[in-house]
């Protein structure tokens, strides 16, 4: 049980920190550029709130698998297999999780308009600058949100673990399956643990989360 | 000869097309003058970078900041800006957004932090947050940014019009005083001939996306058609400061040996100011009335008459020496005192019309 909590806090938090470095400029992106092709790119983000998590699991398998050309290619080259291992969790995670990361983010970028950039160039800074030293800062309590968002969901991803990850204690058996197994046979207690636990940590992240975006936005605004 | 800067932009933008071409000497204060939606804010923007122009050329002194195949990013021209509305940044303090820009410049300084916080009076509020200012004071602020990221040409865009009267009142001073110690060159986009007075000498007029005319204030004021006017129609002298009378917070000023009397103006005596003259506070008569509490009488010439469009009133164009003032009277009295051009009147100025502090409304 300990290992799978493990198991589960460290997938969640590598797929958040990869989330918060890819997700940012991408939601800067989606919010700044005007060319046609970003609303493909945001309907490909917002896709997995849809997709039931089998589909997406579905093809990410057939993407990593042995026979695949991406996992031939990964195998040769790096001697990475994704398929049933703990990377392929963290990337399955990473693109089930994106839309939750991705669109606060983006809400945020939005909201603070183009005169903040503007004044950071006329100040000198470069677009660069303008980016790490106005816009972040600014939209703090978005980030925020993201990284909340987009742990509290990987914590409780189950289709898509099952589908490319299965059940293997240790490297890709999660919270989430842990409880499924549990519930088939027929360990009320161990199931209710966990559910009981995972229940009340989501309830404090978004709780904790909801009280410091508002004092945030009364320190910034 | 050409001027330090020379520029020309075109643009096309929905309904609104600029094309309009800008020159401004080394010294000075340059109003971009128009009504709103006459593209003097889209020019402004364009000087700074903030907006391509389609196609457009900029020179400013021996730099190229636009051509055919050249654009230089607006964080790399030495420019400083303060937008409409004061655009602090809202989650740095007073002094680190003064110092935002001051930091990354790496030419020598030719104003110094200190001398920017003293200039502007800013000095109190260094550790507050923007949300914790007023209005006047984050404009005085927003101005001190700019200033201090040693601009070689400031650029203004109606710094006054967010604020209420008093606001206004506030921050004037400041203006008038930075304009003309520091000698930076500068274009100030208003619609207020009030405050186009009390800071340009020069002015660019422009409507609908085009210049209408451009040259010395008094004189483009003078020759401003009644159609082109925005607001009340006014002209602009220009004159030295003859003496000050604390007592009844008066200044006098030397019109064509005519003595003047305006609101105390924190000027040195033999200074030139401008005052802006509001044609409805000008009277006419062909005789020189005595004892009359409008106080000022000048010998005048009629050099043109036009007709307001109401067929009530008329605007008189008079000479005073080498000082033009605008007239609005009725139809009336005009026809009942015979006025013709080329015709000697008195001019009749009353004093109150050139209190600076009834023109800021």
């Amino acid at each position: 049980m300990a290992e799978s909590i493990w198991l589960t806090l460290k997938l969640a938090s590598v797929t958040t920190l990869i989330l918060l470095l890819i997700g940012t400029p991408l939601a800067w992106w989606l919010s700044r550029s005007t060319h046609w092709f970003k609303e493909v790119v945001a309907t490909l983000v917002a896709l997995p709130l849809v997709l039931p998590p089998t589909v997406l699991g579905f093809y990410l398998l057939l993407a990593m698998g042995p026979h695949s050309p991406v996992g031939v290619a990964l195998s040769e080259w790096f001697d990475l297999r994704l398929a049933f291992t703990f990377e392929g969790l963290v990337i399955g995670s990473v693109i089930y999780s994106m839309p939750f990361v991705v669109q606060p983010v983006r809400n945020a970028f939005d909201a603070i308009g183009p005169r903040p950039m503007e004044v950071a160039a006329t100040l000198r800074a470069s677009p660069l600058q303008a980016f790490f030293y106005v816009a972040l800062p600014l939209a703090r309590p978005g980030l925020l949100c993201g990284a909340v968002l987009g742990f509290a969901h990987t914590l409780g991803e189950f289709g898509v673990v099952l589908m490319i990850g299965g059940n293997i204690p240790g490297e890709t058996k999660v919270v989430a399956v842990a409880i499924y197994d549990y519930v088939e046979a027929l360990e009320w207690q161990q199931a209710h643990q966990l559910s009981a636990g995972l229940l009340l940590f989501s309830f404090v992240c978004i709780l904790t989360m909801n009280l410091l975006e508002k004092r945030m936005r009364r320190a910034v605004f | 000869m050409s001027a330090w800067l020379e520029g020309r932009f075109q643009l096309k933008r929905d309904d609104f097309e600029l094309d309009a071409a800008l020159s401004s000497p080394s010294q000075g204060v340059t109003a971009l003058f128009g009504r709103s939606g006459s593209g003097k804010t889209t020019l402004l923007r364009c000087v700074a970078g903030l907006q391509r122009a389609q196609s457009g050329s900029l020179r400013v002194g021996d730099q190229v900041w636009q051509a055919p195949r050249r654009f230089v990013p607006p964080h790399q021209r030495a420019i400083g800006y303060v937008f409409q509305e004061a655009s602090l940044l809202p989650h740095l303090t007073v002094q680190q957004n003064l110092s935002f820009g001051l930091q990354r410049v790496n030419t020598e300084l030719r104003i110094a932090y200190d001398q920017a916080v003293e200039l502007l009076g800013v000095g109190g509020m260094l550790q507050r947050l923007p949300h914790q200012l007023s209005g006047g004071e984050r404009q005085r602020v927003a101005i001190g940014r700019a200033l201090l990221t040693q601009p070689q040409l400031l650029l203004m865009d109606e710094p006054l019009s967010a604020l209420d009267s008093e606001g206004k009142q506030q921050i004037l001073p400041y203006l008038e005083a930075l304009t003309r110690n520091l000698e930076i060159p500068t274009l100030y986009v208003s619609h207020s001939l009030e405050e186009v007075t009390r800071l340009c000498q020069r002015m660019v007029c422009l409507e609908s996306g085009r210049v209408t005319d451009s040259g010395e204030l008094t004189e483009v004021v003078a020759r401003m058609p009644l159609s082109r006017q925005v607001g009340e129609p006014s002209a602009v002298i220009e004159s030295r400061i003859l003496a000050h009378d604390p007592g009844y917070g008066l200044s006098y000023l030397d019109l064509e040996g005519h003595r003047l009397s305006v609101s105390l103006r924190d000027a040195q005596l033999g200074e030139t100011v401008r005052v802006r003259v509001p044609a409805r506070d000008v009277a006419i008569s062909v005789h020189r009335i005595e004892g009359s509490s409008m106080l000022n009488t000048l010998p005048a010439t009629i050099i043109g008459i036009e007709p307001f469009p109401d067929g009530v009133r008329m605007l008189v164009h008079l000479q005073c020496g080498r000082s033009s003032l605008l007239a609005k009277i009725t139809r009336k009295s005009f026809e009942l005192l015979g006025l013709r051009e080329g015709m000697s009147v008195f001019a009749q100025v009353k004093t109150v019309s050139l209190l600076q502090d009834d023109q800021l409304g």
